[in-house]
């Protein structure tokens, strides 16, 4: 029974460290640009799609990253200079329309491009095997990701507060227009920003290519849980997505393995077979709605505009 | 049986370490115009803000017409008759100058659920507002959008619909900034006409105005209600002079 | 006393004291003509395909309408619309499961679910502002999507036929005539009443807290309030249309909940344009309508449609009814303008 709970916890982390890849990036857009990117999902899938296209190019599992990395950046940073940046004066409505309508284009021509069957990224080789964490063994490539976020996320603790990039990030998410004021090339810093943002979906992509299935339409499903983690851990906070990411990880991905079974033994058997999967999927937005009714800024809002 | 319509005990207002309203008790007599000068950034706005329900005071109390309104929020005060405009115009730029005006004078007295009639076929409302519109000489403008008015005109409108609520205090933050010789010689005959029926509580920096109206005046200094007294007894003090007015011959 | 000839004379025209015969009423009042012909050709033909297309373009008219009255006039951005369409079906479907088909049973379990759905939504959404309620509106459709996927004894994911729809008086909403009548009569009379509520002092109050939120507290009007109320009509309204939808398809499946039928139903209001009377009805039209014609050029056609979208977006936000109104317009001196493009609310204050 421990072995259970103990790799299901693991699981929730896997899944809440692949959120965060996704939260980090899209909360600092929301934050500092003030820009509702419903096309990151999309980004997140395009990595998958590089990565796995890369991958059965040349059979390595590393160039696949790569080409998932690259190419996020470059279509990231093309997406914002030619469509994105006309946008940020504009309102929240035009940001939706825009996005949305990226969204229907690259789920389609994924289709396109790459058909409508899911299309095979396999664990790498050198992964595909057990590590044996807290007296149970786990799947290596669940781990890697695992590790692979943390040092993402320790990665991103340090850009924000110990480089000067991360200085004219802090600063524009509390006063974007002072720091244009200021001289700081914000085209420039805004670009960038969003390509930082797109990589890590890229990277959200890769590392879940392998467990999920790369197809069209990936995207979106995954995208409405960040925007969950992103309310619970306060718009425009990074650290606050971290926390939140993991929280949202671990609480869904338990909340399915253990309601269920949790329900059966205090009701009866069919009403529990009924409402265990329905409640369990509801979890995370319940707990979102919670969030809200008590602190509607967020759980760690940070510095606010 | 109270001589003051509005009043605040002891008001206090911080922002972290600062103490932007520092224990200010001030009154307004019924039919008074009171004018508050003072600095920039002596915390003249975050008073009226927190006169009007937009801002929480820490501390002390807000008394209007004989209850303690401190708790409650904006619309409720509006709806008491305790009304106030903008220092930055803030209007409907949708709705025609009527429209706004004649919203203004529903919004004191009734709710909104109503769902068939339209709001401008109610006469009451509309001879209301059409009385604030001829005062403020805004009526050959009524069918104008508002987002179609000159600079004046619009903070004319924003008087017209503070006045469309019929108050019982006006609380006017700065309602002639940014107005030419002119527009601001006709805002003071107008706040003539209109104190006496109303009690006003007035904002200004343009200090010949303030003087023309004024029946007391308060010098707020960072935060602090300083000194308070009749327009002769302030344009005379000589510490007022040395913290505001300077030492021309002022009115 | 004699008033001067600048008094608003708020009776003058149909619509918000517009000279009534312009572009802007005449063409969309052709297109109702022709919807209502619309049945009578297919009794003619004998083929009810096109009844179906177009029952579809006035059912989700109606669902749009709901919206508008939301986001168009009081400038809520929802992106989680598709949850009460989806909760409108399946108030049929349900009950239908389990041997009830009586229409009025199936309503009021649709405006009780709407109703309560769109207050405890609306409720939360709206201690968030802008970014943050566009997110959780999605955020709650989604979860009533998972919901009603979980839900396997329903149909899960495949959904569920509905064999017993919806029957009032004698009528049985199942038959495609009859419930395109329907429909159409529902959408003329919220169609009507939406314009008469855009100057009745509801509708003041939510088109000035979508310009000015504060202000419209200021004034005296508690915004969170009216917001909240706006939010629960249109939810119940656009429930109504997830009935109509159900019977029309004999079906009710999770797809109906997906955000992109919310995102559907914001780029039909865009399109027909925010916050006019008749944009639902030339925004569903006009994008049922694209997507059959581009339908005819390609398989794939949603990428052509995304791109329109995208344009869409790029171009600004009159919408059709804005540009019939520009196209025919000999506007009386200071007439109301349509909504003013781009704004739409960016926050509620306490």
């Amino acid at each position: 029974m421990t072995t259970l709970i103990l790799s299901q916890l693991l699981n929730g982390v896997q899944y809440g460290v692949l959120l965060f890849l996704l939260a980090a990036g899209l909360t600092l857009v929301f934050g500092i640009m003030s820009f509702v990117n419903l096309a990151h999902g999309s980004l997140y899938m395009m990595g998958a799609y590089f990565a796995a296209t890369a991958f059965n190019h040349t059979g390595s599992f590393f160039l696949a990253i790569v080409a998932a990395l690259g190419g996020c950046v470059v279509l990231g940073m093309v997406l914002e200079r030619t469509a994105i940046s006309r946008l940020y004066m504009r309102d929240h409505l035009d940001h939706v329309l825009v996005t949305f309508g990226l969204v229907l284009f690259f789920n389609e021509m994924a289709q396109v491009i790459w058909g409508t069957q899911p299309y095979f990224l396999p664990v790498p080789a050198w992964l595909d095997s057990t590590v044996d964490i807290f007296g149970i063994t786990y799947p290596s490539y669940r781990f890697a990701i695992i590790v692979a976020g943390l040092l993402a996320a320790v990665g991103s603790h340090l850009l924000i507060h110990k480089t000067r990039l991360g200085m004219l990030i802090r600063a524009g998410s509390v006063n974007p227009q002072m720091v244009g004021a200021l001289g700081v090339n914000i085209k420039m810093l805004n670009a960038l920003l969003f390509g930082i943002g797109a990589a890590l979906a890229g990277l959200a992509g890769v590392m879940a290519g392998p467990i999920l299935s790369v197809q069209s339409g990936m995207g979106e499903p995954v995208l409405i849980t960040t925007l969950v983690v992103i309310v619970i851990g306060g718009i425009g906070s990074v650290s606050g997505a971290f926390y939140a990411a993991l929280i949202v990880g671990i609480a869904d991905t338990m909340g399915r393995a253990f309601l269920p079974m949790l329900l059966r033994e205090v009701m009866a058997r069919d009403i529990a077979n009924a409402a265990g999967p329905a409640i369990a999927s509801m979890l995370i937005y319940v707990l979102m709605a919670l969030v809200l009714a008590i602190r509607p800024q967020g759980l760690f809002a940070g510095a606010r505009k | 049986m109270n001589e003051y319509l509005l009043r605040t005990e002891s008001l206090v207002k911080r922002y972290g370490g600062l103490l932007v309203t520092d224990s200010v008790s001030i009154d307004v007599r019924p039919g008074e115009l009171h004018a508050i000068i003072g600095p920039n950034g002596a915390g003249k706005t975050t008073l009226i803000n927190q006169l009007s329900g937009e801002l929480h005071a820490n501390s002390g109390s807000v008394l209007f017409d004989g209850h303690n309104v401190t708790a409650l929020p904006i619309h409720d005060r509006a709806r008491r008759g305790l009304l106030r405009s903008y220092q930055i115009t803030s209007i409907f730029e949708g709705f025609t100058v009527l429209e706004n005006t004649v919203l203004a004078a529903m919004g004191a007295k009734e709710h909104a659920f109503r769902f068939w009639r339209p709001m401008l076929g109610r006469p009451d409302l509309v001879k209301v507002a059409n009385e604030a519109l001829a005062v403020t000489s805004l009526l050959p403008r009524a069918q104008t959008p508002a987002a179609e008015l000159a600079y004046g005109e619009r903070r004319q409108l924003e008087l017209a619909m503070a006045l469309a609520a019929q108050p019982k205090v006006l609380l006017l933050d700065e309602p002639m900034a940014g107005m030419s010789a002119q527009e601001s010689a006709g805002v003071v005959a107008l706040l003539k006409k209109l104190k006496g029926a109303h009690s006003i509580l007035l904002i200004e920096h343009d200090m010949d105005a303030v003087f023309a109206l004024a029946d007391r005046i308060t010098v707020l200094v960072y935060g602090r209600a300083m000194f308070s007294g009749t327009p002769d007894e302030i344009r005379n003090h000589p510490e007022v002079k040395a913290v505001y007015l300077g030492d021309e011959a002022i009115g | 006393m004699k008033t001067t000839n600048t008094q608003a004379n708020p009776q003058t025209s149909l619509q918000t004291g517009r000279r009534p015969w312009q572009a802007g009423t005449l063409v969309p009042l052709a297109l109702f003509v022709l919807l209502a012909a619309v049945p009578l050709w297919g009794l003619l033909t004998d083929n009810s395909f096109y009844v179906a297309f177009f029952a579809r373009i006035v059912i989700y008219a109606i669902a749009v309408a709901a919206l508008n009255l939301a986001l168009g006039y009081g400038g809520l951005v929802s992106l989680g619309h598709a949850l009460f369409l989806g909760l409108g079906a399946y108030s049929v479907a349900l009950p239908a499961f389990y041997g009830i088909d009586n229409g009025w049973v199936h309503l009021l379990v649709c405006l009780a679910s709407c109703g309560l759905a769109g207050l405890i939504t609306g409720a939360i959404s709206l201690r968030t502002s802008g970014i943050g309620f566009i997110m959780i509106t999605l955020a709650f459709a989604q979860m009533g999507y998972f919901l009603f996927v979980s839900l396997k004894q329903y149909g899960g994911d495949d959904g569920t036929s509905i064999t017993l729809t919806s029957k009032f008086v004698g009528l049985d909403m199942g038959g495609v005539y009859t419930v395109y009548i329907v429909s159409l009569v529902l959408l003329a009379l919220l169609t009507w009443w939406m314009a008469r509520l855009r100057v009745a002092p509801f509708g003041m109050v939510l088109r000035g807290a979508r310009q000015n939120v504060r202000r419209i507290s200021a004034v005296g009007f508690p915004a969170r309030r009216y917001l909240l109320v706006s939010y629960v009509l249109s939810a119940m309204l656009c429930g109504v249309a997830g009935m109509l939808l159900a019977n029309l398809n004999a079906f009710a499946s999770p797809s109906t909940l997906s955000w992109i039928v919310s995102g559907d139903l914001v780029v039909m209001l865009v399109l027909g344009g925010i916050g006019t009377i008749f944009g639902p009805l030339l925004g569903a039209t006009a994008f049922l309508g694209l997507e059959e014609i581009l339908k005819i050029f390609t398989d794939h056609w949603l990428a052509v449609f995304g791109l329109v979208i995208v344009f869409i977006g790029l171009l600004g936000k009159a919408g059709i009814a804005g540009f019939l109104e520009s196209a025919g317009s000999r506007r009386a001196k200071g007439a109301p303008r349509p909504a003013a493009p781009g704004a739409a609310r960016k926050g509620v204050e306490a």
